[in-house]
């Protein structure tokens, strides 16, 4: 007799449910949504009339533009700081990185609040740089999510691999060059894929900064707003699609460097 | 004769680390143009440090590094002419065998036509012909170490530093690579130096040795001497099994250890303290009247070759190799060819005896408990309802336990009245050191103190040793 009907498998049913209930029912109706009409019938149109209206077209380089600024200034900004944290032999190393993440936990609302007091206070009316303003914020709020993983592929970097470099004639730039860099490229590519995509669509941090351009999800949320469920859905998947040709390509560069440590 | 230069030599190299821990103190070293030396010692005693501060990675904190006569100690890593084949390989997990390899040449702005040569050469030298464009993870252990070499001999460094390269293969993949590796250093006559903590390794391939134990240099010398003559205790026990034994002078050419005396080779002046080193292989084991000392045969261990017989005399073990087996508990005779007796005189007259620990887990020594708890000597050991458990949790067998108690000459007292001591015996020998008499005695359980006293004593008196318990020094053994 069995008594126990329980098995292993079942501790996977709240979680297939959970998947089916969330993710793959949504997302048809989100594949429904983009390729039907008003009317429920089959149609290309929404994804034509993307690409033929100006309009979403200037929103969808826009949002690129924002989001290729906010990438390259957080780049910048978290590739020495990650490096130097990882590579400076600080007893207190894991304190300074907590400060860098440390604003995560602050609720990210009253952070841009906060930064656009001194934005406004800096450039008498934040109207004046609405790009700057935006990148500045996004920069701000994405930060900790480039430093993060840039900084654990550094650490987990072998030394040995870096005296190695050294003892075959290279000088400290070449080294950093040759091995640092082409070895941390799936933390930079983990860090750009959580900065790219969401700088794109983070439109509450252009409505808080009063910038009154459409990105992408100002865009859907407009659609959603006038009920043209249909539209917006098109713009979802297509960045969805984004996401995924993203990955693929990271995908295939992870895989050459199999020592990454990224966090994607 | 070919003419032989030194191409690196080490004057007084020390490294001190922040926390004021010394990795490697007053290191003297000359190699030879094309010599293979080797670094051996037990981990921790500074081999690779020093092997890391010729490659140019560590700094000496004091002292200096010339190669070809010309200082390089504070050059950086990558302006020497040393190249360097690292434990754990160390190669460029983003790159093809081809990259790793050439990357020391790109450095140099090799132009690709010889770059392409080279490495198509160095290739054939270690055995990984057209294996150019693989990547490095489809390569097993062996095949990344015949790399990794690969990528430094390319370079055709003036010394080639090995940083135990063999460690992480497996058995029989070693002894293959430790032959191929010396083919490689006669083909290519650059100067090897290895570091291994594997003594086997050390002996088998090596011109020379440098034996090292906590930062210092203990020997230098050919694999056969070290081997035949060690230059201490330390030696000796590093390299193959050995009996090592306190003894003495007592005759030209005579030494009395383990309880017998035996004759020699080596000429050391009466009286004097000595180590006596014998090989397993070296002692003979015979029927009990013909042997110097006799014993009773406390195990035989079956090892393939040969048996591995322990014998107790008295007080003292002693560890024989014989083609032929024994019986626990047979009697024997031991006998050493005086050939084979190495004699080393003792700088350190320390004295080393065992204890016994009792039923009630007290220490004894010669039937008398000496006065310190167990607990005390074991670190993180408590007792409870008679039994001793380590700082684990898990009971500690007392018999799977020895004790060694050790005790300097002038923290021994002689007395008159035997029965106070805490073991008795007959003084054996003595000589006068300036300021105080050394002397020698013979226990009752055949074993000789060294004790330092200021008044005279006569030979063959019967003393006692007082040893006050807080002059000891105890050590563990399981």
């Amino acid at each position: 007799m069995h008594r126990y009907m329980f098995s292993r498998k079942s501790l996977g049913i709240p979680y297939a449910l959970f998947l089916v209930l969330f993710v793959m029912a949504p997302l048809l109706v989100l594949v429904y949504f983009a390729f039907t009409n008003g009317q429920g019938e089959f149609t290309l149109q929404n994804l034509t009339g993307f690409f033929t209206d100006p309009n979403t077209l200037g929103t969808l380089c826009y949002s690129f533009g924002i989001a290729a600024v906010t990438t390259g200034v957080c780049l910048l900004l978290a590739y020495p700081a990650a490096y130097i944290l990882a590579t400076s032999r600080l007893k207190a190393k894991s304190v300074i990185v907590l400060l860098f993440i440390m604003p995560m936990w602050i609720n990210f609302s009253l952070r841009i609040t906060a930064l656009k007091e001194i934005l406004t206070w800096l450039e008498g009316s934040l109207a004046y740089h609405p790009f700057l303003n935006t990148v500045l914020g996004m920069s701000y709020d994405f930060l900790p999510f480039m430093i993060l993983p840039i900084y654990t592929t550094i650490s987990k970097l072998d030394g040995a691999l870096l005296e190695a470099a050294r003892d075959l004639g290279a000088g400290e730039l070449q080294a950093f060059l040759k091995v640092t860099l082409p070895l941390s490229l799936p933390g930079i590519l983990s860090g750009v894929s959580m900065v790219f995509l969401p700088a794109m669509t983070n439109y509450v941090v252009l409505d808080m900064l009063y910038n009154s351009t459409y990105i992408m999800g100002s865009l859907i949320g407009s659609y959603f707003a006038a009920y043209n469920w249909h539209g917006g859905s098109m713009i979802a998947l297509l960045l969805l699609g984004i996401v995924c040709l993203f990955t693929f390509m990271t995908r295939g560069i992870e895989e050459e460097n199999t020592r990454g440590g990224a966090l994607l | 004769m070919e003419h032989m230069t030194n191409i690196i030599e080490l004057k007084h190299i020390t490294k001190t680390y922040e926390d004021g821990f010394s990795a490697v103190s007053d290191f003297n070293l000359e190699v030879k143009k094309g010599e293979f030396v080797t670094f051996l010692g037990p981990s921790g005693c500074g081999k690779t440090t020093t092997l890391r501060m010729i490659a140019g990675f560590d700094l000496p904190t004091e002292g200096e590094i010339l190669l070809n006569g010309k200082p390089i100690t504070e050059l950086p890593p990558n302006k020497r002419p040393i190249n360097t084949v690292f434990q754990r390989y160390a190669l460029f997990p983003h790159m093809n065998i081809y990259e790793n390899i050439a990357f020391g040449l790109r450095q140099k702005r090799t132009p690709e036509n010889v770059i392409v040569k080279k490495v198509k050469k160095v290739l054939e030298l270690v055995d990984l012909e057209g294996f150019e464009k693989r990547s490095i993870d489809t390569l097993s252990g062996g095949q990344q170490q015949r790399v990794a070499i690969a990528r430094a001999v390319v370079n055709e460094p003036q010394i080639l530093l090995l940083d135990e390269p063999l460690g992480a293969l497996d058995l029989k993949m070693r002894k293959e690579m430790q032959l191929e590796l010396k083919e490689m250093h006669k083909e290519l006559g650059i100067t090897f130096i290895y570091v291994t903590h594997d003594q086997e390794e050390a002996l088998t391939m090596s011109d020379k040795i440098v034996v090292m134990a906590e930062g210092k240099m203990q020997q230098i010398g050919t694999p056969e001497d070290i081997y035949n003559e060690p230059a201490n205790a330390f030696v000796a026990d590093f390299i193959g099994d050995s009996n090592i034994f306190n003894g003495i002078m007592t005759g030209k050419l005579k030494a009395r250890f383990c309880g017998g005396e035996f004759a020699c080779v080596d000429d050391v002046e009466e009286g004097t303290h000595i180590t006596a080193v014998v090989r397993p292989e070296d002692v003979i084991l015979s029927a009990p009247d013909k042997g110097r000392i006799r014993g009773i045969v406390s195990s035989v261990i079956f090892k393939g070759m040969h048996y591995e017989i322990t014998v107790e005399s008295g007080k003292n073990e002693i560890v024989a190799q014989s083609v032929h087996s024994a019986a626990v508990g047979q009697h024997v005779g031991v006998h050493v060819d005086p050939d084979n007796i190495h004699i080393m005189i003792a700088e350190d007259h320390t004295n080393i005896f065992a204890a016994e620990i009792n039923k009630n887990n007290e220490l004894e020594y010669n039937g008398t408990v000496l006065d310190i708890p167990l607990t005390s000597i074991i670190k993180g050991s408590r007792e409870e309802d008679g039994s001793l458990f380590d700082a684990a949790g898990s009971e500690i067998d007392r018999k799977k336990i020895r004790i060694k108690i050790s005790i300097r000459p002038q923290d021994i007292e002689l007395t008159d009245d035997q029965e106070e001591g805490l073991v008795q015996g007959y003084i054996s020998n003595l000589i006068y050191k300036g300021d105080h008499y050394s002397y020698v005695i013979h226990t009752d359980l055949e074993q000789d103190f060294v004790v330092d006293d200021e008044y005279l004593w006569n030979m063959d008196d019967q003393v006692g040793l007082l040893m006050p318990v807080e002059k000891m020094v105890f050590t563990v053994k399981k």
